[in-house]
């Protein structure tokens, strides 16, 4: 079970579910993170945290720990 | 302007928003279609901006606009999205239910932008969507098929690049035929069958509460399913069916195996794929501006090299720049003193206007220029997309304290002043994250704190050079500087424990793409901002000055030297009464009423101490006769010279911490939206600053510093 924190810098892969509570998983969704959706790990901070996140055509900061909670697979059924 | 003033309560008239994204140009269009005929202030209790303008159609006909600001999702989570939640669903009581919802998208970035939108188009308003930045989205490869998109859609499609004038006047002619002919989109979130069952069942009890038409029932009952924030919203309070019936629904998905919190977000985007892949095509286009410039604005290294030359540059300028017009303004307020010195006959009203408002209002307004210049870099940091970065960037280094990134800029720019601080603590979404950053921004070292500092560290110092090489004074400068901000982390650390704990605050930041700042906008939220700190000045700063004058004017002595006067006085008085207070700080009632007196603003200090010692200080930056003045006051119980350096460390110190600054009460109360965090903060300030000093003046005795 591999979590976007995991993803190395440049690869690519699917959101399988959000393992945060409700209302972190919902904004986490509503921004483009749901289930299905191709996610790329474009670079890191200088300080290694946050992480830029590539997502239905838009950049997202995420910081690490947040990242834990995105659970990825390799292919995107769901 | 005046008589043409939306006020949003006239019958007949029409109402508009603009609701969208952040960063999706809505602040361009707004300003497009109202052109000067508009208005900010702020939403009553909350520190969010209500932008409203009129929009003049073909045929006359005149329609109210407001620009909501801008949100990611109708489920709130930072009070601009609170705010634009309740406009669209018609819940406050100083905007009126909404003829017609203009849904800004952003064309470039449409697959996100879409999902907001499609939340609007389920709230049984009439909504046009205005496809922004199509420029943009041509030279990133998309090819939009406009009138596919408008089918799938339901609503009118208006394509345009807000920022070249593209499409407006279509968009105007849009607005006008949906206002004469106004229809609600109808829902289109295509659901399985077993699904739709359950959540258009829920629609019904919907229906029967009044809050929703058949039509369009399913967008909003999908929100209410999967937010228990929406569902627990109060103006479900009087529906306790729909309630029931909503968690009836949620009852039945759990037994189909469906998750209900994801529910309505997969729906959405899943409909939103099916959109685009009929109405939306992509170009292979070579890698984009934005990751070009990122790999170097967010390289390891040259990153923070280059943000450090950002703002080095920054405070450069506003230093350099400001100074000019700083100087004209001082020198405009002392030609107006010597002019009604010499108009104006001798006597009360005469010292009021030159001693109390002048002398109070110029000492605040002088730093206009400083306020101004910053809040001119801010907007272009902000409007570029570089504002994000630099969050990006220091986000690691903030979150050790319990800060987001974002809170970066508004505490360096305290440096130069805390009021655009304070202002600019404005794109922090989160409410705490914003309340920590104002309460902890005027620990910062101030352009007025260097007089003080000088005035002491220069005079009271020994200039020594240690180490055969830094002056001792320079040492000593310098550590205030640092404690500021040891104090602002360490403070800032405390609140996010005790008042400001809370849920995740700064869960995920968008970085939108760079692009050229809008000039036009940013140099009208520059003027804006400075109005309201010159309100300010005209009105609280103003009452506070005449407050502090009528202090060291009353009771009047005539005849008596300006010395005398200041030290009979209610000011003299008021420092005999707290002198027991600030004793233990190693303070007199001299000092007392200087910092009384420099509660307007702390470089108003070296102006008190020259009027209570006697002596006319021409020149605050070097005030010679002070210094020897001071330098020969005499301790009154040992003779000795009163003003040691331990003394004047200890004073220093509480001019880092205290809160002695009006025009910063008077904003950190607008950004708050009243007066109790400003009185807090007066309050926690004053309490650091006294034991600090304390600890000083006490700890300095015992180790044997006179």
């Amino acid at each position: 079970m591999q979590t976007l924190a995991e993803l190395e810098i440049g690869a690519e892969a699917y959101v399988s579910r959000l393992d945060a509570p409700p209302p972190d998983a919902q904004r986490l969704m509503e921004m483009g993170l749901t289930a299905g959706a191709k996610v790329r790990v474009m670079r890191q901070a200088p300080l290694g945290d946050p992480l830029e996140v590539a997502v239905r055509g838009c950049r997202l900061s995420i910081r690490r720990a947040d990242a834990q909670a995105v659970i990825l697979s390799g292919d995107d059924h769901v | 302007m005046s008589d043409s003033r939306p006020d949003g309560n006239e019958a007949g008239i029409l109402h508009i928003a603009l609701a969208g994204n952040p960063n999706s140009g809505k602040s361009t269009l707004f300003n497009l279609l109202t052109g000067l005929r508009q208005k900010v202030a702020n939403y009553p209790g909350v520190t969010v901006e209500k932008k409203e303008g009129v929009l003049r159609l073909p045929e006359g006909l005149e329609v109210h606009v407001v620009d909501l600001p801008g949100a990611y999702s109708l489920n709130p989570r930072s009070p601009d999205e609170e705010i634009a939640h309740d406009v669209v669903l018609g819940l406050r009581d100083d905007t009126r239910p909404l003829d017609l919802l203009v849904v800004v998208v952003d064309a470039s970035n449409l697959e996100r932008n879409l999902f907001f939108a499609s939340q609007l188009l389920g709230v049984g308003r009439p909504v046009v969507i205005a496809l922004n930045m199509m420029d943009v989205a041509r030279a990133a490869g998309f090819v939009i098929d406009v009138p596919s998109l408008q089918l799938a859609l339901g609503v009118p499609v208006v394509a345009m690049a807000a920022n070249r004038g593209e499409g407006v006047a279509e968009l105007r002619a849009v607005i006008a035929r949906q206002l004469t002919a106004p229809s609600v989109p109808r829902e289109r979130i295509p659901l399985s069958p077993s699904v739709a069952e359950i959540v258009d069942a829920a629609g019904e009890a919907m229906v029967a509460a009044g809050l929703a038409k058949l039509d369009w029932a399913r967008g909003e009952v999908l929100r209410l399913i999967s937010s228990q924030k929406a569902l627990d919203h109060r103006r479900l309070a009087g529906a306790p069916s729909v309630r029931a019936a909503v968690e009836k629904a949620r009852g039945e998905l759990a037994a189909r195996g469906v998750a209900w919190h994801t529910l309505e977000a997969t729906q959405r985007y899943r409909w939103i794929e099916s959109v685009l892949r009929r109405a939306r095509g992509q170009r292979e286009v070579s890698e984009n501006v934005t990751d070009r410039l990122d790999r170097v604005f967010t390289h390891r290294v040259l990153g923070p090299a280059i943000l450090l030359a950002v703002v080095f540059a920054v405070f450069a300028a506003i230093f350099q720049l400001a100074q000019y017009p700083m100087d004209a303004i001082q020198s405009g307020f002392d030609a107006t003193g010597r002019l009604a010195l010499r108009l104006l006959p001798e006597g009360l009203m005469q010292d009021m206007l030159v001693n109390g408002v002048l002398a109070g209002v110029g000492s605040i307004l002088v730093f206009l220029p400083q306020i101004m210049l910053l809040f001119l870099f801010l907007g272009i940091l902000e409007d570029s997309g570089y504002m994000a970065r630099v969050a990006f960037i220091m986000d690691r280094v903030m979150g050790r304290v319990g800060l987001h990134g974002k809170a970066f800029i508004p505490l360096v720019s305290s440096f130069a002043c805390a009021i655009p601080g304070v202002m600019a603590t404005r794109t922090i979404e989160n409410a705490r994250d914003r309340l920590v950053t104002i309460l902890v921004a005027p620990l910062m070292c101030c352009s007025a704190r260097w007089p003080v500092y000088f005035l002491l560290a220069g005079t009271f110092i020994p200039p020594v050079r240690v180490f055969g090489l830094i002056p001792l004074p320079a040492i000593i400068i310098f550590a205030m500087v640092v404690l500021g901000v040891v104090a602002a982390v360490l403070m800032a650390g405390v609140f996010r424990r005790t008042i400001a704990r809370g849920e995740n605050p700064s869960l995920i930041l968008e970085l939108p793409p760079y692009r050229m700042p809008a000039f036009g906008a940013v140099f009208r939220v520059m003027i804006e901002r400075g109005w309201i700190f010159v309100k300010n000045a005209g009105t609280v700063i103003l009452a506070i000055s005449i407050v502090l004058w009528a202090l060291s004017a009353f009771p009047r002595r005539p005849g008596a030297s300006p010395s005398e006067q200041i030290r009979q006085s209610y000011a003299g008085k008021i420092g005999h009464l707290i002198e027991p207070v600030i004793q233990p700080l190693g303070f007199d009632w001299k000092i007392g009423v200087a910092i009384l007196a420099s509660f307007a603003a702390r470089e108003v200090f070296v102006s008190s101490m020259g009027t209570i010692y006697g002596v006319e200080t021409a020149d605050s930056e070097n005030p010679t006769d002070l210094r020897e003045r001071l330098r020969a006051e005499a301790d009154p119980a040992t003779g000795a010279p009163f003003f040691t350096p331990l003394r004047a460390v200890s004073l220093m110190v509480y001019y880092v911490l205290a809160m002695q600054c009006m025009s910063t009460m008077a904003a950190v109360r607008r950004e708050t939206g009243g007066w109790k965090w400003a009185v807090f903060q007066f309050a926690y300030m004053g309490v650091l600053a006294w034991g600090a000093s304390f600890l000083v003046w006490h700890g300095g005795r015992w180790l044997g510093f006179p």
